[in-house]
């Protein structure tokens, strides 16, 4: 899987958690959850969603490397087959 | 007209679920009504065959209207209402049966009238074809079970446009961010009206005490990351589903924090059922309960409020959350806030607030080390309790917080 498609996947994703967000808008570096105004329920969601369209398991000791979309789509990269 | 929240004054009734000749029992769900909190299943208290129905879907009627009327089980069908004595006639309104019913004006559209299609639709999309006049039945819904979501109507808005007049091939999009923010004004509006009616109501009558405590939440996350290493990322636990069911704990040992204050005396409730505010992505928050939190493992805990947040951002919420909560849980935690000082959503008599948990000093058995500190605060109607009773609620959290194990 490239990395468009895994961001291209993370968007999906995240466009069924904040509707109204301008994704195009977001920069690699943003912390995903200030910017998006994403609370700990729906960041919870986001992952479980991530973990069904990709299959890569988030442990919870790994939610701290996961802040921007440039930490998700390298963390995701190596660990999607 | 149920009245589903504090100085709701009015709804849109928006579908009926039951038809004339139906049969129902306490806890089925017969209609939908939009109120300024979003659409609301209303549930029926009665049971017994739907007799009439008196208010049409897209009606706005004022709270306390009879909305149907619902006969118990093998009483005759009712031809002509005015003959029926009062008493073989119960509507699902806890309100009286008002003057503003007249049976015999309404009867004549009732009966054999073709069943209303159920169309699953967000409000916030309800309000947007409104505003657009987008006939509902003609948008393909493309949310959850069908439902019809704000894209949509916007798709079909574009549609419509594009029909309309032949687009120009530059733009297949015409995306209407023009069209997107009145709507969401308007529902905001009610909202905060809403909102703002109840806590003036809260300021206004209820004399208020606040106390706060600092709780030591290392043995508590310890125990919560052990268990969440164990499970699979969707049976996950949140710190908020601890806090919950500590807060359920305390108030079985300080019972009079969990109720109501109506006609100048403290009504405390046997069920726990713990209303828990959620903020909306279009701002604005709604505070639906969580029932019987004492009798609920933290598993089934996290389930209620998967299900209970999911349902709210998508604007469908049954009519007992919204107004039987016993007491509130306000949680700031994912701001930056430490601490905050709640406002009692009146006829309750507690609210519990919670901070973020942050690395603070902490000094224990002589020694100073960093902890995960949770400002936790409560406050109280004075009518009703003391800081002493407070107090004990307080001390109480903390206890069962310290054993996560036991929740």
């Amino acid at each position: 899987m490239t990395e468009a498609q895994i961001k291209e996947t993370i968007f999906k994703v995240l466009g069924r958690i904040a509707p109204e967000a301008q994704l195009d808008k977001l920069a690699p570096n943003d912390n995903l959850r200030e910017t998006l105004d994403i609370d700990s329920f729906d960041y919870l969601q986001f992952l479980i969603g991530l973990n069904e369209e990709l299959g890569v398991e988030i442990p919870e000791a790994d939610y701290g490397q996961l802040t921007t979309l440039a930490d998700l789509i390298r963390y995701l990269s190596a660990r999607v087959r | 007209m149920p009245s589903l929240g504090a100085d709701m004054k009015a709804g849109t009734l928006v579908a009926w679920r039951v038809k004339p000749g139906d049969r129902v029992k306490r806890g089925d769900i017969i209609a939908e009504v939009e109120t300024e909190k979003g659409l609301v299943e209303v549930e029926v208290f009665e049971e017994g065959v739907v007799d009439q129905i008196f208010v049409q879907p897209g009606e706005k009627v004022p709270v306390e209207t009879v909305l149907a009327m619902i006969r118990p089980e093998g009483m005759p069908a009712v031809s002509a209402p005015a003959e029926v004595p009062q008493a073989a006639v119960k509507e699902h309104v806890p309100a009286e049966a008002g003057p503003e019913v007249k049976p015999g004006l309404e009867v004549s559209h009732l009966p054999g009238q073709p069943p209303q299609r159920r169309i699953r639709v967000s409000p916030l999309a309800r309000k947007l074809a409104a505003e657009l006049g987008i006939d509902l039945s003609t948008v393909q819904g493309t949310g959850p079970m069908g439902a019809i979501e704000r894209a949509d109507v916007e798709r079909a808005a574009a549609k419509r446009l594009a029909e309309k007049a032949p687009t120009p091939s530059v733009s297949e999009k015409p995306g209407p961010p023009t069209m997107e923010k009145p709507a969401v004004t308007e529902f905001q509006i009610g909202m905060r009206r809403a909102i703002a009616a109840a806590m003036s109501r809260s300021n206004r009558e209820i004399p208020h005490y606040y106390l706060e405590t600092r709780i030591d939440m290392s043995r508590a996350l310890r125990w919560l990351e052990a268990e969440n290493q164990r499970r699979s990322i969707k049976e996950r636990l949140l710190p908020a589903v601890l806090l919950i069911k500590a807060v359920a704990r305390a108030l079985g040992e300080v019972p009079e924090l969990n109720g109501y204050w109506i006609d100048d005396r403290l009504q405390p409730q046997e069920a726990i059922h713990i209303g828990f505010a959620i903020s909306l992505r279009q701002g604005g928050l709604v505070v639906p309960a969580i029932h019987h939190v004492d009798l609920k493992s933290l598993d089934e805990l996290m389930e209620a409020l998967r299900d209970l947040i999911t349902r709210v951002r998508a604007g469908r919420l049954r009519s007992p959350e919204m107004t039987d909560a016993t007491i509130t849980i306000t949680n700031l935690g994912d701001l930056g806030v430490e601490k905050v000082f709640g406002v009692i959503y009146p006829p309750q008599v507690a609210l519990v607030g919670f901070g973020k948990i942050t690395e603070q000093p902490w000094a224990e058995n002589g020694m100073i080390g960093i902890r995960p500190v949770l400002t936790a605060t409560l406050a109280a109607d004075h009518r009703a309790t003391d800081g002493h009773q407070g107090g004990r609620f307080l001390e109480a959290l903390n206890r069962h917080l310290q054993e996560a194990a036991k929740l």
